[in-house]
């Protein structure tokens, strides 16, 4: 069995307020080839972003241990670009500037000037930002944030592409357009993803597999649900497809039976 | 780009030539109307205060105008000190020159220590908006120097520098410095989170993240400080001047009290504040133009 690329094993993680402390996550394992789309799925409030955060290196562990290469992760860095669930554009950069600043920063030795300008360019036209080049992050709509973001982090050439919510606050057209754009982003580069949704659709359409936390606190990996679709995946001929119908399905169904369980033990 | 696209869609319609006729008469009213929001403004912002100085200026006028009144008229300040108002640059020997050269000897000096409390409290501020505990145990202390009057400040200042010129300055200095360092840090504090993990998934050092986050995202805050600080920079000027003397505007002042010279004394009170106002203006509006992108995301 091939080495695998990320692990994440047995992760657990608390928040001290005052004398009390929240265990928000607890052992969470999982571990993540090489090249793998994986979605996280779980309720709000349960850890999702706990755990990405984790994994860029954001936030410590309590206990446990996250290995990328067999290298343990303990800062953030360039090789986990994130995607935060609200764009983090910085407003007083351009859109170029908010790109180029990555790029400066990660091949500021091994690429020159004209290189770096050029690449910056190039992860901008990859998300169809090109035009808007030098426009401030006002004065573009959510969507076209959201592919800034996502160009910042792709011009990194992360080993670990981390998208928070990517697409939570986008009408259904823009998003599904970002969808497709990213699909063709996973399909050229091959990078590995892991992505936090809400959206069992979207879940189910991107990822190789789902992994499903329960319920806070002391959430941890549920249910993992491989997704065997052939890709390139189109979204209109997957609608009537079998194979995703029963992903889809099975999804639901953990989501459902979590909340019916919470509210019971309420 | 829905926005574009819509431009695109649109531009054709637009470009069929009107016909001779139209084409004359839009531009005339184009101008009209394009002309009348700023003679609007231009009413708006001026004519009240101009009516309300029209009616402070009678009224002064009704209550010195009359025996036994300890204060000049604006009618015996017009006609005592016409030509300190008329002719600012004047020169007439080293202690006899206009208010103009007068007030660019103050200014200096202002901008001299102003200059100095911005760096200073710029940076000062930052490094105490990181530290939680610089925060905690500095703020208490800052709060209760920044109320301390120039005026108090002067008597240790001349002890330490035993000369007047960089005691004024100093002066300056330590009454502006305190809201730059405060409101600095209190920007520093309230950078969001997220700004702070885009820098640590970039690893930008230290001085990058201070000049490519720090700055710009306390900017508001810091102009904030600066535009009170220049202020009471030009407050502390006047009390400095007093005791240090020079050709200063303050010294002036003090100048004319000993001498008698009430409506000297008044006219440099209007060239004071006036300055005062405009400096607040130029602060305001560097701000604005600095602190464009932060503020409108
Ligand atoms: N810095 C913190 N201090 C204390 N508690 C925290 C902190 N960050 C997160 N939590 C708690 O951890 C839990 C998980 O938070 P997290 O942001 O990971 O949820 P999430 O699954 O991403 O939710 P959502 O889907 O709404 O984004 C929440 O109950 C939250 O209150
Ligand atoms: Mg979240």
């Amino acid at each position: 069995m091939q080495r695998p690329y990320l692990k994440i094993d047995h992760v657990c993680r608390s928040f001290a307020r005052g004398s009390t402390s929240t265990e928000v996550l607890k052992d969470v394992c999982l571990t993540i080839n090489k090249g793998e789309y994986v979605s996280i799925i779980g309720h709000s409030g349960c850890g999702k972003s706990t755990l990405l955060n984790m994994v860029a290196g954001l936030l410590p562990v309590s206990s446990g241990a996250i290995l990328l290469e067999d290298h343990e992760v303990n800062a953030p860095g360039p090789d986990r670009a994130v995607v935060f669930q609200n764009h983090s554009l910085l407003p007083w950069l351009t859109v170029y500037d908010n790109v180029r600043l990555a790029v400066d920063k990660v091949f500021s030795s091994t690429r020159n000037k004209a290189e770096r300008h050029d690449w910056t360019m190039h992860n901008l036209e990859l998300v169809q930002m090109g035009h808007a080049k030098d426009r401030r992050p006002s004065e573009i709509s959510g969507g076209m944030k959201q592919r800034v973001g996502i160009a910042r982090a792709l011009c990194m050439e992360p080993k670990v592409l981390l998208l928070d919510e990517p697409f939570g606050a986008l009408d259904a057209l823009t998003r599904a357009h970002l969808q497709d754009s990213v699909m063709a982003i996973h399909a050229a580069l091959g990078n590995t993803v892991i992505m936090i949704t809400h959206d069992v659709d979207e879940a189910v359409l991107l990822s190789d597999r789902i992994v499903m936390l329960t319920n806070g606190p002391s959430a941890h990996v549920g249910e993992i649900l491989d997704v065997d679709l052939p890709r390139p995946r189109k979204r209109l001929e997957l609608v009537a497809n079998n194979q995703y119908i029963r992903a889809r399905e099975g999804v639901l169904k953990f989501l459902y039976e979590r909340t019916h369980f919470v509210d019971s033990a309420a | 780009m829905s926005v574009t696209a819509i431009k695109k869609k649109l531009a054709p319609q637009a470009a069929p030539a009107p016909p001779a006729l139209v084409r004359m008469a839009a531009p005339r009213t184009s101008i009209v109307q394009r002309g009348m929001p700023y003679m609007r403004g231009f009413a708006i912002n001026v004519i009240p205060p101009v009516i309300t100085l029209l009616a402070l200026l009678l009224i002064w006028q009704l209550l010195c105008d009359r025996p036994g009144a300890t204060l000049p008229a604006p009618t015996i300040v017009w006609n005592e000190a016409k030509d300190l108002i008329l002719e600012p640059f004047f020169n007439l020997g080293s202690q006899d020159v206009g208010l103009g050269w007068r007030v660019l000897v103050s200014l200096e000096r202002v901008l001299i220590g102003f200059g100095l409390a911005a760096i200073v409290g710029v940076l000062v501020g930052c490094l105490i908006g990181q530290s939680v505990w610089a925060m905690r145990g500095l703020d208490p202390i800052f709060q209760v120097l920044r109320t301390v009057p120039p005026l108090a400040w002067l008597p240790i200042s001349l002890a330490a520098f035993r000369d007047s010129s960089p005691s004024a300055i100093f002066v300056i200095f330590i009454t502006s410095i305190w809201p730059i360092i405060i409101n600095t840090a209190v920007g520093i504090r309230n950078i969001p989170m997220d700004y702070r993990n885009v820098a640590a998934v970039l690893r930008l050092n230290a001085f990058e993240f201070f000049a490519r986050i720090m700055i710009p995202s306390a900017a508001p805050y810091i102009f904030t400080g600066l535009r009170i600080g220049i202020g009471l920079a030009w407050l502390a000027i006047v009390a400095a001047e007093m005791l240090t003397g020079g050709v200063g505007i303050g010294f002036f002042i003090w100048d004319a009290w000993n001498s008698s010279r009430l409506p000297d004394i008044v006219v440099a009170l209007f060239y004071i504040g006036f300055v005062g106002f405009i400096l607040d203006k130029i602060v305001g509006a560097l701000g604005n133009l600095a602190t464009r992108g932060t503020a409108a995301s």
